[in-house]
C-alpha cells in the first residue's frame, strides 16, 4: 500500500520538474550563497579546525568542493554540464591520515550533493578477490553494490595486482572495477589508498587505472610541531594531557623517533601515547598511597615518557615499529 | 494475457525510474532484495529461479538496477520479479514483491475441466504457449 503511495508521489514530482523545465533559466547564480547552502563551508572548517597539518590534501579538497558549486551553478543555468570524475588516489607514507580523510571525504561528496548516499566502503584485496575460478566476479560484483551512491575506498591497492603471477585473480577484480569507474561515473565514486612508491609501480603496470583517477593527491609527512599538536589532540579526545616537562619530552621524543626505522607519523604517536598512559597506570598504582585524584588519573608526566627505548637506543622500542 | 501477481501489476508495466523509486523505498526500511525469474507464470508456480543470492546491506538502488539490467539481458523473454524481505521479526519475510520484466507475447492461461469421483468436476489451469 505504501509502495504505491510512492509511485503517486514519483509521478507527482515528475510532473513539477516538467513544469519547471518550462521557465527560463534564472540569468545570475549567487555562488556565495550556493556555497552557504551547501553546507560545504561548515565541512571544510571542521577539516581544519579537527585534522592537523594535510596543506595539500586540504586545498585540494577546497579546489573541488569549488568545481563542485560552479557545476552546479551551471547546471541551474542551463548550460552544458559534464558529471566531473572523481575517481582519486591518496598516497602517502604509512600513518599521514589517508584513511581518515577518505572518511570525511564521503561525507564532503555527500553534502555537496555529488554522491547521493555518503557512506565509505573500506575494502582491501581479500574482500575484492575471490579463492578460485569464477570466485572473484561476484565477490567485486558484491562489494560495487554496497558502493553504490557513496565511496568505495580500497586500501593499499597495488596488492590487487601481483606481476609475479600472471594467473592471479586480481587482474578480473581489476578490469570489473575500472568498468564500473567507467560506465558509474556518477553512482560511485572510487579511492585508492597506499604508499606512494609502490601506488606508483601499480598504475605503471596499470595505465587503465591512472587514466581514470583524475585526482592524484599526495599525503606529506607531518612536521615536527604538527606531531606534537596531534599528540595533544589525541589525548585530549581520551581526556588525557600532557604536563608541561612531558611535552618537552614528548616534543624530544618525536624528533628521536623520526630518524628511527619504521616511523609512521601520527600512527607511531598514537602508539606512543598507549604506552605512555600504560606506564602512566602502573606508575599511579605503584606509587599512590592514599585516594588518587582526576587530575592524577589524566596528567601524563615527563617519567612516563622518558622511560621509552627510543631515548635509550638507536632502535625503536617495539619491533613492529610503530 | 496479462498476468497480475504483486505489486502493481494492474498499473501499466513500471519504468525503470519508478522502479528505482521503489526499491529505493525498500532500502530505506533495511528490506532486502532479491530479483527471480521465470518462464511459468502460473499462480501456484511460487518458487522462481533466483537470480543470484538476495542483496543485504545495499544503501542505494542503483546496485539493484545493475543486477536487473544483467538479468534482462540474460532473461530477456521471462518474467522478472523483485521482491524485498523484512527481516524484523527474526526471518526474512516478503513484504513487496512485484513483476518488472514480462515476455513479449504472454502466455495464456487455460483451465481445463476434470472428471473426478462420481459427476463431479474439477477444475485446473495451465500456462499455454
Amino acid at each position: 500500500m505504501a509502495g504505491a503511495r510512492y509511485v503517486e508521489q514519483a509521478k507527482g514530482n515528475g510532473m513539477t520538474q516538467a513544469a519547471e523545465k518550462h521557465d527560463d533559466p534564472p540569468q545570475t547564480v549567487d555562488l556565495a550563497e550556493e556555497y552557504r547552502a551547501s553546507g560545504v563551508a561548515e565541512v571544510l572548517d571542521e577539516l581544519d579546525r579537527e585534522l592537523v597539518g594535510l596543506k595539500p590534501v586540504k586545498q585540494r579538497i577546497r579546489e573541488i568542493a569549488a568545481l563542485l558549486i560552479v557545476e552546479r551553478a551551471r547546471q541551474t543555468m542551463g548550460l552544458t554540464h559534464e558529471t566531473p570524475t572523481l575517481h582519486m588516489s591518496f598516497t602517502g607514507n604509512p600513518g599521514t591520515g589517508k584513511t581518515t580523510v577518505a572518511m570525511r571525504m564521503a561525507n564532503i561528496l555527500h553534502r555537496l550533493g555529488y554522491i547521493r548516499k555518503g557512506h565509505l566502503v573500506s575494502v582491501t584485496r581479500d574482500d575484492l578477490v575471490g579463492q578460485y575460478i569464477g570466485h572473484t566476479a561476484p565477490k567485486t560484483k558484491e562489494v560495487l553494490k554496497k558502493a553504490m551512491g557513496g565511496v568505495l575506498f580500497i586500501d593499499e591497492a597495488y596488492y590487487l595486482y601481483r606481476p609475479d603471477n600472471e594467473r592471479d585473480y586480481g587482474q578480473e577484480a581489476i578490469e570489473i572495477l575500472l568498468q564500473v569507474m567507467e560506465n558509474n561515473r556518477e553512482d560511485l565514486v572510487v579511492i585508492l589508498a597506499g604508499y606512494a612508491d609502490r601506488m606508483d609501480k601499480f598504475f605503471e603496470s596499470n595505465p587503465g587505472f591512472r587514466s581514470r583517477i583524475a585526482h592524484h593527491i599526495d599525503f606529506p609527512d607531518y612536521g615536527d610541531d604538527e606531531l606534537l599538536n596531534i599528540a595533544e589532540t589525541m589525548l585530549e579526545a581520551q581526556n588525557y594531557h600532557l604536563d608541561p616537562q612531558a611535552r618537552d619530552v614528548m616534543a624530544n621524543y618525536i624528533e628521536l623517533r623520526r630518524v628511527q626505522p619504521h616511523f609512521a607519523n601520527a600512527r607511531s604517536i598514537r602508539n606512543a601515547l598507549d604506552r605512555a598512559r600504560l606506564r602512566q597506570a602502573n606508575r599511579i598504582f605503584s606509587t599512590s598511597k592514599g585516594p588518587v585524584t582526576a587530575e592524577d588519573l589524566s596528567t601524563i608526566r615527563a617519567e612516563d615518557i622518558s622511560v621509552s627505548r627510543v631515548f635509550t637506543m638507536g632502535v625503536p622500542d617495539s619491533s613492529k615499529g610503530c | 494475457m496479462r498476468i497480475t501477481q504483486g505489486c502493481f501489476s494492474f498499473l501499466p508495466d513500471l519504468t525503470d525510474e519508478q522502479i528505482s523509486a521503489q526499491v529505493e523505498y525498500c532500502l530505506e526500511r533495511d528490506w532486502a532484495i532479491g530479483i527471480e525469474y521465470t518462464d511459468d507464470p502460473h499462480p501456484r508456480n511460487t518458487y522462481w529461479e533466483m537470480w543470484g543470492n538476495p542483496m543485504f546491506d545495499l544503501r542505494d538502488a542503483r546496485g539493484v538496477m545493475m543486477e536487473l539490467d544483467e538479468c534482462r539481458k540474460a532473461n530477456a523473454d521471462a518474467y522478472i520479479r523483485i521482491n524485498a524481505f523484512d527481516s524484523t521479526r527474526g526471518w526474512e519475510t516478503v513484504r513487496m514483491s512485484f513483476i518488472v520484466n514480462r515476455p513479449k507475447i504472454e502466455p495464456k492461461i487455460d483451465m481445463t475441466r476434470f472428471d473426478a469421483a462420481g459427476r463431479s468436476q474439477r477444475y485446473g489451469w495451465r500456462a499455454v504457449r
